[in-house]
This record gives C-alpha cells, structure tokens and sequence, in this order.
C-alpha cells in the first residue's frame, strides 16, 4: 500500500508538477513555435531529451518485469503501481495531457467534496433524526427557503462556468495544430491501421518524431474508427467520406499503445498498433530506412513485411488456422473450389486477382469480406506478396528461403 | 367475488378471466401487465449481462498462462504479469489448448484466443441486446408505464387515464416491440450496439431492419403513454387539485410525457431511414451512396440524449415521494423540485451534441454543448440539496423503499457527478468510448432509474397487490444490490479512465501493459454476480408477499398522497367516491396521519381532503 502511493506521487510531481507553472510554461512554448522562435524549439528539445533521460521506459520491457519480479508485486490489488502513472490516469507523454488531467483532478476534488457532503449529511441525518418511536412525528422544520435554493443554485453554476472554461481551453489547445507540424496520413480500415508518411511509405505503426509536433489528417476505407492513444490523451473518430485531424508532440521517447475506441465490429478489440516515439534525430532515420524496404529486401522478406502492413495478416493465417479468410499455408499451386461451385489452381494469376478484386471469386465457405486492394499496390508490391505466398507452401517453396516464426502481433520493425 | 359484502370489490377481482387482462382498460391492470413484461425483460436483459461479465473475467483470468509462455522464441516474460492464483485456475485451461495446437508453431498462440465464453460475434450480439432490451424495454417504459400507469390517475383522485383505449393500445404496441426483439435474437441476432451507428449499421450482416422496426414501434408506445398522461394531468385532476398540489412524482411523469412525446417520434424518423437506406439503398448515412454517417449521430443523439431524462426523472420523482414519506416530514422546496423537473426537460433537448466531441464536429459546437450540459447539471443538484433539506429534523425510518431512495441519492451522486468529467470537452477527449462512459451511464441508469424503479415498486406494492412484503428481505435485497452495483461499477471508472476502451470482446493484448486491467475486470464480474444475487433476494421477497404476505392496509407509510386514501388494492374505479380538495389541502402535510401500533397503518385524513 505504501508502495503504491509512493509511486503516485512520484508520478504526480512527475506528469503535472505544480500545474497552474506547468500550462503557462506550456503555453509560452507553443506561442513559440508558432513565432518559430528558435530559441523556444530549442529549450523544448533539451527539456525532452533531459526527460528522456530520466524516464521510466514503457512497462513492456524486462525492466519492467524485473521490477515487478523484485517488488513481488503478484497480488490483484497492486498493478497499478507496476503500471505506472497515478490511479486514475497513465503516464501523460503529450504536451496537452496535462490540460486534460489537470482537470480531470480539479473535477475528481471537486466532486469528491460534493459526494463526501452529501452522504456524510445523509448519514449524520439518518442517525440523528431517526424514528425512535414508530408514532413519532417530525419536529417542525421550514418547508422552503428561497435564500437556500439560490444558494445552493449559485455555487454549482460557479463551479461548473470554471469546469467548462477549463475544458475549453483545453480541448482548443488539442484542437489546434501548430503550423509546423509534421504530417501523417491515418487510414483506418476493419480492423487494421495504416500510417502514411510525407515519403508515401505506409506502415501499420505509427512512428513519431519527438522534436517536432505532429498532425494526423485521418479517414476510414468503411466503418467509423476511432484513434486513441490513452498517453497523449488524444482521441478523435475516423470517418468514412470526410477526414477529420488531430495533432500532439509526444514528450518522451518509447512506445504507447494506440487503440480503436469506436466499435467497429468482430474484431474492434484487436484493432491495435503501437505508437513508437524515436529518440531526438532518429525518426528521419527509420523512415529512410523503412521507406526502401522494397529494395533493400528480397521479394519475400518484403513479401512478408507487406503482408504484415497491408492488414493481410488480420484475416489470412500462415500456419493453416482458419480465421476470417482462407490461410496462406500451402495456398500456392493447390486446386480451389469457388462458391458457385467452379474450381481453380491457384497460380499467380488466381493469387494477383485474389488480392486485385477478391470478389472475383469467392473461396467456397468464406465471405466476401475482402476490400480490393486495386490501385493500392504496384507491381514488385504484387510480386512480393505472391512471392512470399509462395513460399509458405511446402511444395513450392523451393526458391524461397524457410519462413520464420510469424509474428501476429503489432510489433514495430525498427526500435526507436 | 362475493357481492353481498359491502366492501367493494378490488380491481384484481372485478374480473375474471384472460382476456380481461388483454383488453381491459383498466389503468390499474395495464400497469401491472406493463411490470410483468418489464421484469420478463429485465431478467433477459440481466442474463446478458452475466454473460458479458463472466465472459470478461475470462482473459484475467487466464493470460500469461497460455502456452507463450513456454515458447523461448517469443522472448515476451508476460506469464510474470499474470497474478499467482489466476495462473492455478488458468493451467487446466492453457493445458487443453496446449494439446490441440502443439504442433504449430509460436504464431498459432496469438491466433487462437484463449477458450472465452463468447466468440467475438457472440459477444457483439450480446452487448448488443442487453443494451436495446434493458433500454427500450426495460427503462424508458419502467416507471412511467408500469408505475406511472397505476399511480398516476390515483394520485390525481381520477378514475382513469384520460385515453383508456389509447393506454391499452400503448401496451399491446409495447408487446409487439418485444415480440419484434425477440425475433432478432432468434434470427441471427444484432451486432450495431444498441445505438445503430451508421455507416456499421447500414452495412452489416445482421437484423438491423428487425430492430430497428421493434424500437419504431416501442417508440409508438412510448408516445401514447406521454400523449395520455399529458392530458390525463390537464383534464382529470381532481375538483381544487390545483397544478402545485400536484405530487412531485405526477410533476416528473408530466415533464417525462413533454420529452417522450416531443423527442420519440425523431427516433422513428432515423431508423425509418436506417431501414430505407438498408432496403432501397437510399443514400443518406453512407457515404459510399453520398451520404453522412455523421448526421446519424445527431439524429440519434437529438432523441437518446432526452431520452436520458425519460429515463432519470421518473426515478427522480420516486424518491421525491420516499423521502418525504419516510421523513415524515413535508418535502422541502416543492417548487424547486416541480421546476426542475421541467427545466431538465426542456434543457435535455440542448445538449446531444456532447456524445459527439471526438465525432469531428467543429470546435464551436463542441463548445456550445458543453456549455449547454453543464446548464443541465444545475437542476438535479437542486434536487439533490433539497432531498436532504427534507430529511433535516425529519423522523426517519429506513423501510424499504425508502433504503432504495437512499441508494439512489448515493449512487445517482456518483453517476452525476462523473458526469462533470465528460461534459467538459477535454476530459471527455480522454474518456470517451472508455469503460469511464460505460461505469457513468450504469451508475445513472442503474443506480439511478433501476433503483428507483424498485424502490417504487415496493412503496407501491401494497397498493398494488394488497400485501405486505416482508421488510427484512426487502432490505436485504436492497443492500446486496447496493454493494453489488457499486462493486461491478467503480472498478469500471478506473479501468476507464486508465484507457480501456469499451465494447472490447478481448483485452488480453492490452495486459502487458495494464496488468491492473486484470484485478478489475475480476472484481466488476464478482460485483455482476452479487448484483444478479440481489435480485433473486427481491424476487422472492416479493413473491413470499403475495403467498404470504399480511393484507395491506390502506396508508401503510403514512403519507398524505391521494393513492393511500382509497383501499389497498383499490376498487375498479379508484374512489368510491371522487375526492375534493379544499384550498388547504397539501400532498406533503403529513402531521394530521397517526401510526396505529395495532392494525400498523396510518389512520385519519389528511388536512383538506372531504
């Protein structure tokens, strides 16, 4: 137990510090970087390094564990600690989720007050003035008082004009992008994320720089998403036909997950991607290194890369299990039997217009659940599908190199 | 049925037979076949919910005990995070799934979800129904037509609603709404959520047309309910019944009548178009047809937001008449609280737009509804101030109903008050779609409106059955919900606002990084399981009552409302004779009532009544 508030408060000091210090502080930076000052850029770069510095790395990694494992921390009640972050929130790592918890405390005190009043007057009430006698009768008491209700009318309607003010502000502050923020495109797509980059480079993680701000200009391919990262506090739907956009600078380097948050069928719980934050200059790094994967790497490496990004691997299995669509274990040069009955070999052709127009032919047993991926791909993106195809076949993987262990999960390519 | 008596003969007994239950339009009677329907509902809707959470204790229960574990490949320590005792009670489990996929190598084990109670389309028809039954059929007609249906012509010293026919015909519309739902859980079921967001809605496979049919004609019956007791209130009060010795639950039911006539019929409109959309291809919500999935929400919102205070006032109004009751003690601020009612009313159509911060809306919108639902917070705090300005000086005795209201004072606090964290626009950002919204809406809907729905149920259960449950079940029943609600609920809050997105089937991927994800989700289904317990206690409380129970006298609790001074249950036509109030007349003056220790009712008349 004592643990456990001590972490708190570490991380308290920690994410808010004093807050009325921490906005203002806050705020001069962003007037900075919209006067692009230099100077203000700058301090903020230092400021995060020396965060980074003296960060808690994200609670995935064997330090974590090695934590929990010194701690002994096993039982139910104790989580939180390991989790890191207070009780009611993770750790903030954007510059506006101190708007957000900051308020979420003021309401959380102001509302702990309000409760504590009412059920501690309920409970002196109740024993007070309870019925000694089933005859007994009330003592005479006023029946309204009109000083009172405007009491008790005024206090809440000051209390809340401050709770809205605050909200506002902060949610103006989450609204509005600096002009020089970086831009990434986020597709959302049943149930996969693609990330766009400026270099036209797609990946289903979203990779950040964090010496700069960043905007996401999002959609949807069919049903309404919602991008969440718990961290930034930031939160905002993907709609189908329009884009909607959002923006934060993460503070801290390391990994945040990033979830769907708007239902959006079957698997809406598995629509998950990892949000990576690179250290100071290593962001254009990865995205020049992520960026040529296609000729750096053999058809089916990059084969198996794509499958991954391009949201295959939700529906598709490598080792024969069925999930939404038909495995690609042994796919390759195998007779198919199609919904209306008919049969085919699936060789190149079939595999092209499989993934070019899935509707073409309906595996038997399945549904048409595909979205074409016409115009999405180019051809060494094809081949390298078909290749990697191939070679999860055992009898014509000859001049593929043994697949490795698959990996579902979203994990990023490249560490930060 | 004995006639020679010179008591009147109770309405249970002026009838005999089935159809004089199916086409009586005796207020009386239709307000009991509304109660059983509803408890049918509520026991369907209840079993989804244990569904849900036992499902969801699930993945606590077994992560990192799956055979990952094992694997060196994988590198990921996760079986660390898992809690010692979950790992005893998983092993069995990990072991069965183990054997079936040995041979398959480290990727199978993310594929393949541990065994869970549901699959994930399962699960979403579940979620599903138990939102649509507990809302369309459960809550909005709970009190108003079940209860408000049987007290309020009482209340009014009326012999019946004003539309009797109407009443009936409400109903049997009610009957075939349910008929309808029932249809779509044997059909293939519905997989949108109870809100039927476009443009999932319009695109899935499931019987969303069914549904949507079902709540059009339940939204008829809620109609003519609010149709009826609109001109019930205007037309039938009693001779020197003026609108402000009216009582505070006649008060919230007429402001419901206003919301469910003026904002229901905006529901009908939306799914009539959800279902042409689906039918004729129509292009309206989806954008692959030119349409605005985003307009759906505020069609739908501009209804289920009002249709929020459908559901609270009425509850409101229940515990009004509890407190005072069991205080023995005049209400305090009568028109405080009859002006809140309606103010609730009016304000609740101004404020949909708050379920849509993170929609894409634009920011002045945005801003203008959170200013707008802030305004609504400002009367129910003043109800809350003068529920306990009434219990000061008051002689208080916890029966019951009264235990209910109190529950309801703490819990509806709860839920109000984590309402202040999601109107304001930057917390809401955060909170939004999480298990925060999902804990806020129970602690308001259940702990609010289903509270309250009980707690008037056993005030008004003597009236209604002409027996007395026995008070210690019933208290016992009250307490287990009490903690049981709150110990499903609060640990949802954390989860929440920790980052738990709600509707999820699965959060086993989410644990790595949220152990504590586990503990609560494990202590939300205990709390769902001794919540499930208490409504068994209520059942059999009730039930007792009516093999067992002592005849209930006409005023048991001793207040001064116009339904006490007739039998308990009261004859077909209410009042032997109508009532006259004079100018001193006063629903909330209780002092001219005296307990009588031997027949344990209240004799005498209340101040103004011939």
């Amino acid at each position: 137990m004592r643990r456990r508030l001590a972490t708190d408060r570490y991380s308290y000091s920690h994410g808010q510090g004093t807050l009325p210090a921490a906005m203002k502080r806050e705020a001069l930076s962003h007037n900075d970087t919209r006067g692009g000052d230099t100077r203000g850029g700058a301090d903020r770069r230092a400021a995060s390094a020396a965060q980074a510095a003296r960060a808690v790395p994200a609670s995935r990694g064997s330090e974590a564990c090695d934590l929990r494992r010194q701690t002994g921390l096993f039982a139910w009640g104790l989580p939180l600690a390991q989790a890191g972050g207070s009780f009611w929130l993770p750790d903030p790592a954007s510059t506006t989720a101190h708007y957000t918890d900051y308020l979420f405390y003021a309401i959380f005190y102001i509302s702990a007050f309000f409760f504590a009043l009412i059920v501690v007057l309920m409970t002196v009430f109740l024993i007070l003035y309870r019925r000694r006698d089933s005859r007994s009768k009330a003592d005479k008491a006023p029946s309204h008082s009109t000083v009172l209700e405007l009491f008790w009318t005024f206090v809440p309607v000051c209390i809340v004009i401050y709770i809205f003010a605050a909200g506002f502000i902060g949610y103006m502050e989450m609204r509005t992008a600096p002009p020089d923020a970086y831009e990434i495109r986020v597709t959302g797509q049943k149930w996969k994320w693609f990330f766009t980059y400026p270099t036209g480079y797609v990946d289903e993680n979203l990779h950040v720089p964090i010496d700069r701000p960043v905007r996401l200009v999002m959609t949807s391919r069919d049903v309404i998403h919602s991008l969440f990262i718990p961290a930034f506090r930031l939160k905002m739907d993907l709609v189908p036909g329009r884009y909607t956009s959002t923006w934060f600078h993460a503070v801290r380097p390391g990994e945040y997950p990033l979830l769907c948050a708007e239902y959006c069928g079957d698997n809406h719980s598995s629509m998950l991607a990892e949000v990576v934050v690179h250290e100071p200059g290593r962001f254009e790094k990865w995205l020049e290194e992520a960026s040529n994967f296609m000729k750096n790497l053999s058809p089916v490496e990059a084969g198996r890369i794509l499958y991954q990004r391009q949201g295959c691997a939700q529906c598709h299995s490598l080792d024969g299990t069925r999930k939404v669509g038909p495995s690609f274990k042994n796919a390759y040069g195998e007779p198919v039997r199609f919904a209306d009955g008919t049969t085919a070999v699936a060789d190149e052709n079939y595999l092209r217009e499989s993934i070019l127009v899935p509707d073409a032919k309906i595996v038997a047993g399945y549904p048409p659940q595909m979205p074409p991926y016409q115009g999405l791909l180019d051809e060494d993106k094809i081949a390298a599908l078909i290749a990697f195809i191939k070679s999860l076949s055992d009898a014509h993987a000859d001049e593929a190199t043994p697949p490795a262990d698959a990996d579902e999960a979203p994990a990023p390519d490249a560490s930060p | 049925m004995d006639h020679s008596s010179s008591a009147p003969v109770d309405y249970l007994h002026a009838d005999r037979g089935i159809r004089s239950w199916i086409f009586t339009l005796d207020h009386k009677r239709i307000g009991v076949m509304y109660l059983v329907g509803i408890a049918a509902s509520l026991v369907l809707g209840g079993l989804f919910a244990l569904a849900i959470r036992t499902h969801l204790a699930i993945p606590a229960l077994t992560h990192g005990t799956t055979p990952a574990a094992s694997v060196p490949a994988v590198g990921e320590p996760a079986a660390v995070a898992a809690p010692e005792a979950a790992a005893v009670q998983a092993d069995a489990a990990a072991g069965l799934a183990a054997e079936g996929q040995a041979p398959t190598a480290a990727s199978t084990l993310q594929e393949t979800p541990p065994r869970y109670l549901l699959t994930p389309r399962q699960y979403n028809r579940v979620f599903t129904l138990h939102g649509a039954i507990m809302i369309f059929l459960v809550i909005i007609p709970g009190i108003p037509a079940a209860l408000g249906n049987f007290v309020l012509p009482l209340m009014l010293g009326a012999k019946d609603v004003a539309f009797p026919r109407l009443n009936l015909a409400s109903f049997h519309l009610w009957v075939i709404g349910a008929v309808f739902f029932l249809a779509v859980l044997f059909t293939g079921g519905l997989d949108t959520g109870w809100t039927f967001y476009t443009p999932y809605s319009t695109t899935t496979d499931t019987r969303v047309v069914t549904a949507a049919l079902g709540a059009f004609i339940l939204g008829f019956s809620s109609i003519f309910t609010g149709i009826n007791f609109i001109a019930t209130v205007h037309m039938l009060r009693a001779r020197g019944m003026s609108w402000f010795k009216m009582p505070l639950f006649v008060w919230s039911l007429y402001a419901t009548a206003v919301i469910q006539v003026l904002a229901t019929p905006v529901l009908g409109i939306t799914l009539l178009l959800v279902a042409a959309e689906r039918i004729f291809g129509l292009g309206i919500f989806d954008p692959k047809l030119g349409g605005d999935p985003v307009l759906f929400q505020h069609f739908f919102w501009f209804y289920s937001h009002p249709a929020v205070y459908i559901m609270i006032l009425p509850g409101m109004g229940v515990v009004s008449e509890s407190i005072s009751t069991f205080s023995r003690k005049h209400i305090f601020g009568y028109r405080f609280i009859a002006f809140s009612s309606v103010a609730i009313a009016l304000l609740g159509f101004l404020v949909w737009g708050h379920h849509m911060f993170t929609s894409g809306q634009s920011r002045l919108a945005g801003m203008i509804f959170s200013a707008l639902t802030f305004s609504v917070s400002i009367p129910s705090a003043i109800k809350v101030f003068n529920w306990l300005a009434t219990m000061y000086k008051g002689s208080i005795s916890l029966q019951t109903p009264m235990c209910y209201a109190l529950a309801f004072l703490f819990l509806f606090g709860i839920g109000g008050l984590t309402g202040l964290f999601l109107g304001a626009l930057s917390t809401d950002v955060h909170l939004h779609d999480t298990y925060f919204v999902v804990a806020h809406f129970h602690y308001v809907m259940f702990g609010g409106t289903l509270v309250a729905f009980l707690g008037g149920l056993h005030y008004w259960w003597p009236k209604m059955t002409g027996k007395m449950f026995d008070e210690t079940l019933g208290r016992l029943g009250a307490l287990a919900i009490f903690l049981g609600l709150n110990l499903t609920f609060f640990p949802q809050f954390v989860l929440g606002s920790r980052g738990m997105p709600r509707r999820y089937f699965d959060y086993s991927l989410l644990l790595d990084r949220h152990p504590e994800f586990a503990g609560l989700n494990v202590l939300s289904t205990a709390g769902a399981f001794l919540t499930g317990l208490g409504f068994v206690i209520v059942v059999i409380c009730l039930a007792h009552s009516l093999w067992r129970g002592r005849p209930a006298p006409a005023n048991p609790w001793g207040a001064a409302t116009l339904e006490w001074q007739t039998s308990s249950p009261p004859p077909k036509e209410n009042f032997l004779r109508p009532p006259v109030l004079s100018e001193s007349y006063d629903p909330y003056y209780l002092d001219d009532l005296e307990y009588d220790d031997k027949t344990g009712a209240y004799a005498g008349v209340p101040l103004g009544l011939a």
